[in-house]
């Protein structure tokens, strides 16, 4: 029989009793004990005598159909454990995954864990710009892809020493492998029954995910196997994931949500899980719905409008009664998109809030509380968070202030460091607060409703994009003097990539010369990076230093007050 | 000269896919849903055929269906009075 009742069943007496001890007993962890992600996810679910159910359900864009039970899931994470370590991979070096939705990313993100390796996932669509600047940072040792996304990485092998393996998972003989490359194929490989896990411990570097800043490179966010234990118990409460139910999180591996939800407070709550490894397509994902029965649907604001733009009509050709909770995350979830939800589906999708830095979620709204539309709803049980004043950092006492979301350091999943970058990890903490980036207010009954960013970075169908990254690739097509790089307000990616480009004398301001550059920074970087608009001026607004002012040009897309300009050296 | 719709599959094929990816693209293969275009990178290819056949494509007619394959992009282009 279905349980009805949500895992959560109170907000505020679950806020008032909580303690991470729940999670602790619950997983059966104790201080100093060995806690190893992969382990968790896998051996410990056949040992709780779920070996014969449904790990993963996976379908490909053309129907492809693969189903793996959780013994399947422990033996190929231990084959691939054990294939690594015949490589030569040790302990603590970083092991790319640079796949589509394959199992073999799934499987691989476990098996890296297993063998004591930390597991270093990357969007299959970054450019080989995006790619060597991510695994220069890391010193990689290995990647794995697929023959599809090989050229991006033979483009760079030769400026990465450090990388002695590149792994293919779908090699069919049909163009020779070269040096550094090896085919393995995880479906035909032996099964590994019994492999000796590496016995890490709590603060044991496990994952790094890299994400983008205002100014210089993207950042190495490194968590530890701990942050299972936030993540098992956010899954279970937020998402309320239960013994019978068949969740689907469409977020992609190689970002955070992915990992922390896609994978690991997925499988550590012993779920059937199913992924779609195809582009957005309205009709397809309601027919994935329906033929699995899915009850769970983990999503994105983006996904959710552009399935709201293609009406209620379609959603009547589909039987989606499984559904039974919807969740959002990735960038405010508009209040419209939330009723509208409840409309098509009977359900309204619930925003989360959290950060690749935060490893899993921090500010959510819950099944069973009181939704308010268009909030982010309240901290999650465990979490202690205020909004702090901009300028002092210290919390604003006064509801309906906006000021930058702040969480007090110390619950399970939070990133350890910034690889190789101290300093900027100590700045994100000032007066004993871990400062988000995003600002907010918070309303008499305790809701946070998200106002935007508190920096330069571009939250694109919610994935960040830095402008430094955008501007410096830009400065290389030979064509362009110099740049900047601003989100522009967008009714279905909430923000898209805006360039303004002064060019060089000699270039004339045509419609190929723009299609010329987008095309440039989409290969460099990624499509997420390219440029969705350029805006050719004769030059760009300056302080009397000489640094470019985005947020003049900022301001002036959003229809914002463009506030002081006193240090302006020239008009637009 | 070459028909639209070879114009269109060569510049999907040249821009699109990387130089060692061999996977067939027909005209009936699914870009957008078939993951080969991205809905980011739709915005260049609406780019492109505006520049290549000199018009504007509405903003409510871009939409992933009709850039999905190339015979409906083909087939978009007749709707906008483009002919080969």
């Amino acid at each position: 029989m279905p349980n009805n009742q949500s895992n959560m069943k109170s907000y505020e007496q679950e806020y008032k009793n909580f303690s991470w001890e729940i999670s602790l007993n619950e997983l059966g962890y104790k201080d100093g004990d060995v806690i190893n992600i992969g382990e968790y996810c896998t051996d410990r679910i056949c040992r709780m005598g779920k070996a014969k159910k449904l790990a993963l359900i996976w379908e490909g864009f053309d129907g492809e159909e693969k189903k793996y039970t959780f013994d399947d899931m422990r033996m190929l994470t231990n084959t691939i454990a054990v294939f690594l370590q015949k490589l030569g991979i040790n302990p603590g070096d970083r092991v790319c995954l640079f796949m589509d939705k394959v199992p073999e990313l799934y499987f691989g993100f476990l098996g890296i864990l297993k063998m004591g390796a930390i597991a270093q996932p990357l969007f299959s669509a970054f450019g080989s710009e995006s790619l060597l600047t991510r695994l220069e940072d890391a010193g990689t040792s290995a990647i794995f892809t697929q023959k599809k996304h090989l050229a991006k990485v033979r483009n760079i092998v030769e400026q990465l020493p450090s990388l002695k393996h590149i792994i293919v998972v779908d090699d069919d003989g049909s163009k020779a492998l070269r040096d550094k490359e090896i085919a393995f194929h995880m479906d035909k490989a032996e099964r590994v029954n019994e492999f000796k896990i590496y016995p890490s411990k709590a603060e044991t570097p496990s994952v790094l995910h890299y994400t983008s800043g205002t100014t210089g490179k993207p950042k190495g966010a490194q968590h530890v196997h701990y942050s299972l234990i936030s993540q098992y118990i956010t899954a279970k409460y937020v998402l309320d994931i239960k013994d019978e139910d068949i969740y689907w999180c469409t977020a992609d591996p190689g970002w955070v949500t992915g990992t922390s939800y896609g994978i690991i407070g997925a499988w550590a709550n012993a779920a059937t899980q199913c992924v779609l490894d195809a582009g957005f397509k309205a009709d397809t994902w309601y027919k994935f719905i329906e033929k699995y029965k899915i009850t769970i649907w983990y999503s994105a604001p983006t996904a959710i409008r552009a399935l709201m733009k293609e009406g209620n009509e379609i959603v009547k050709k589909f039987n989606l009664s499984s559904l039974r909770h919807l969740a959002s995350v990735g960038e405010p979830l508009n209040a419209e998109a939330v009723i509208w939800s409840k409309e098509a589906f009977g359900l309204p999708f619930l925003d989360t809030y959290w950060q690749t830095e935060t490893g899993s979620m921090v500010i959510s709204n819950y099944p069973g509380m009181k939704i308010k539309p268009g909030s982010m709803g309240k901290p999650f049980p465990g979490i202690t968070a205020t909004v702090v004043d901009l300028k002092t950092h210290l919390p604003i006492e006064k509801n309906g202030i906006v000021g930058m979301i702040a969480l007090k350091p110390g619950w399970p999943a939070m990133f350890r460091t910034y690889w190789n970058n101290k300093e900027i990890y100590d700045k994100k903490f000032q007066n004993g607060w871990y400062l988000c980036g995003d600002r907010a207010s918070i309303d008499e009954e305790g809701y946070y409703w998200f106002v935007g960013r508190d920096d330069d970075v571009i939250n694109t169908a919610g994935h960040l994009v830095g402008p430094f990254e955008i501007e410096s690739a830009l400065l290389e097509h030979p064509s362009v003097a110099e740049s900047a790089v601003v989100g522009k307000p967008d009714p279905m990616n909430m923000e898209v990539v805006k360039a303004f480009i002064a060019l060089k004398p000699g270039n004339e301001k045509t419609k190929m010369l723009e299609l010329e550059i987008m095309n440039f920074v989409r290969k460099k970087l990624s499509a997420l990076a390219m440029p969705q608009e350029i805006e050719f001026v004769d030059s760009l607004p300056k302080t009397r230093s000489g640094k470019i002012m985005r947020r003049v040009l900022r301001a002036r897309e959003w229809g914002e007050e463009i506030g002081d300009i006193s240090t302006l050296e020239n008009d637009m | 000269m070459a028909s639209i719709k070879d114009t269109v599959l060569q510049y999907v094929k040249n821009e699109y896919l990387e130089s060692d990816d061999d996977r067939e693209i027909t005209y009936d293969t699914p870009l957008i849903s078939g993951g080969i275009v991205d809905s980011f990178s739709m915005v260049s290819l609406k780019v492109f055929l505006e520049t290549q056949y000199k018009i504007q494509i509405p903003d409510a007619k871009a939409s992933p269906e009709a850039f999905d394959s190339v015979n409906n992009i083909v087939n978009l282009l007749k709707e906008l009075n483009i002919k080969e």
